[in-house]
């Protein structure tokens, strides 16, 4: 199955910025019904914009959101204070997102994480910074998962982020992303990877066509989940598609439903 | 001189790194100034290259392409200067703040920078306050430009400021920020000289910043 989640409730972004200051629960609950409607299989819950505020905003939303529907939460902070307040806060096993090899995070989120009923997303950033090429990032993914199951994680819990670069700065960057998660969803069997979509067209014209291109291309080396919009209805649609002309749509049958739903345009 | 400088315009603008050495290489041969075929034809496309950038009619690659094709340009007119022709427009200082690694968009300001003539000094990234004080001491760069992609590394855009008031430095050099969270409001409210959205901008208010300094 492939895991979406839904990145909408990001403080970053103005309109859940202004309803987050204004407390204002009605604009969050329909935002998050929409994206669970829409396929989401987790909501990714950001409060960090406004500095200092943090933790409070985290458990507003966190109430709000739980208030509205059912699925788990993906908690979304650097902060592990943060991360601790909102795992007691939430109902069913969430993601933390995100432990990385950088080594203040590495080393804050290594106790919090052990024994914690939780997936992780685990980001291949180091203290040296972005990974240079594939190797690089198979290399950091095995020693997240070196570390993660040190502390008893089981790798099926494990999200793995290669980390995407925007090709428009060096165009080495979209196969470095695509190799990286072929590679990683081999050597390091059973564990999942997972990017955000947008990062890859940074700086090019019309970027939800290339968004859409490359999640095709990233589940065909073994891509299994992603943290994007589910309302972007277009890039559902290439999802749904992707995901059966990779075999992993029995008899066609979630294609059709999409179809007589109206969720795939011609 | 006009034709050869037409062409090595377009060139730089249409982004062509392989097909500049030619053009060049005439325009030496032909004993040009130098530093007249640095700013009437290379710096001059390159402000147009940042004019179409802002106007959303090209994007990054394009603007690096043209970049690259002006930093090879550079780099065949470079050996030949004399000390007196100092060819600089000013001194930009360049660094991500402490806790951050992050420098895409950095990079492409350096790129864009030195592309309109400014000499950087690239401290790189997770540079420390006191690093980059030390620095500003002992450089005395004209601009001190700071990057941060992080809501949780912006208040290091203040550190900086706030330390470089302290140490008696503040006035001898003019402070830029950019990055994702970064906005004008943010620049202003922690004293900084400006605020660029993106790598055009930047340059547009580095020009800016030394022509009144």
């Amino acid at each position: 199955m492939f895991t979406v989640i839904g990145e909408r409730i990001n403080t970053t972004r103005k309109p859940v910025r202004q309803a987050v200051e204004a407390r204002d629960a009605a604009f969050i609950q329909a935002d998050v019904k929409r994206q669970q409607d829409a396929g989401a299989h987790y909501i990714d819950v950001n409060a960090g914009a406004r500095v200092g505020r943090e933790r409070e905003d985290m458990e507003w939303l966190l109430d709000v959101i739980q208030e509205e529907v059912s699925i788990p939460l993906c908690l979304d902070s650097p902060d592990p204070r943060v991360l601790e307040a909102a795992y007691e806060r939430v109902e069913r096993p969430p993601l933390i997102n995100s432990i990385s090899l950088e080594k203040e995070r590495l080393n804050n989120l290594i106790p919090f994480l052990r024994g914690k009923d939780c997936g992780v997303v685990a980001l291949c950033m180091d203290d040296s910074g972005l990974p240079k090429d594939a190797d690089e990032v198979l290399d950091r993914a095995r020693q997240l998962v070196e570390k993660l199951e040190g502390i008893g994680m089981p790798r099926h819990r494990i999200y793995i982020d290669p980390l995407v670069q925007p090709v428009s700065t060096r165009t080495e960057h979209g196969p470095q992303a695509i190799t990286a998660v072929r590679k990683i969803m081999t050597e390091l069997e059973g564990v999942h990877t997972v990017c955000g979509l947008s990062n890859v067209s940074f700086g090019l014209p019309k970027r939800r066509a290339v968004n859409r291109a490359f999640l095709s291309l990233m589940m065909a080396a073994g891509l299994d989940a992603a943290i994007l919009d589910p309302l972007d209805a277009s890039l559902m649609a290439t999802l749904i598609t992707s995901n059966m002309l990779l075999g992993r749509d029995e008899y066609c049958m979630d294609y059709i439903d999409a179809v007589r739903d109206g969720r795939i345009a011609d | 001189m006009h034709e050869l400088f037409q062409e090595i315009r377009s060139v730089i603008i249409s982004g062509r790194p392989k097909e500049v050495e030619a053009p060049i290489q005439r325009a030496i041969e032909a004993g040009v100034p130098l530093d007249r075929l640095i700013h009437e034809a290379m710096i001059d496309a390159m402000d147009e290259v940042g004019r179409r950038f802002t106007a959303q009619e090209i994007f990054v690659p394009e603007m690096l392409a043209s970049a690259m094709a002006m930093k090879k340009g550079l780099s065949l007119i470079k050996p030949l200067l004399t000390a007196s022709q100092n060819v600089s427009r000013g001194t930009v200082l360049i660094c991500t703040v402490k806790g951050d690694i992050h420098d895409i968009g950095k990079n492409l300001v350096v790129m864009m920078l030195e592309g309109a003539g400014f000499q950087v000094m690239d401290l790189g990234v997770d540079v420390t306050v006191e690093a980059l004080v030390e620095k500003v001491r002992e450089s005395r760069p004209q601009i001190l430009g700071l990057s941060a992609l992080l809501t949780t590394t912006m208040p290091e855009m203040k550190r900086v400021i706030e330390t470089l008031e302290a140490e008696g430095l503040r006035d001898q050099v003019k402070v830029i920020v950019g990055g994702a969270p970064v906005d004008e409001a943010f620049a202003l409210r922690i004293g900084a000289d400006g605020y660029g959205a993106d790598a055009a901008q930047a340059v547009a208010l580095c020009k800016k910043l030394v022509e009144v300094a």
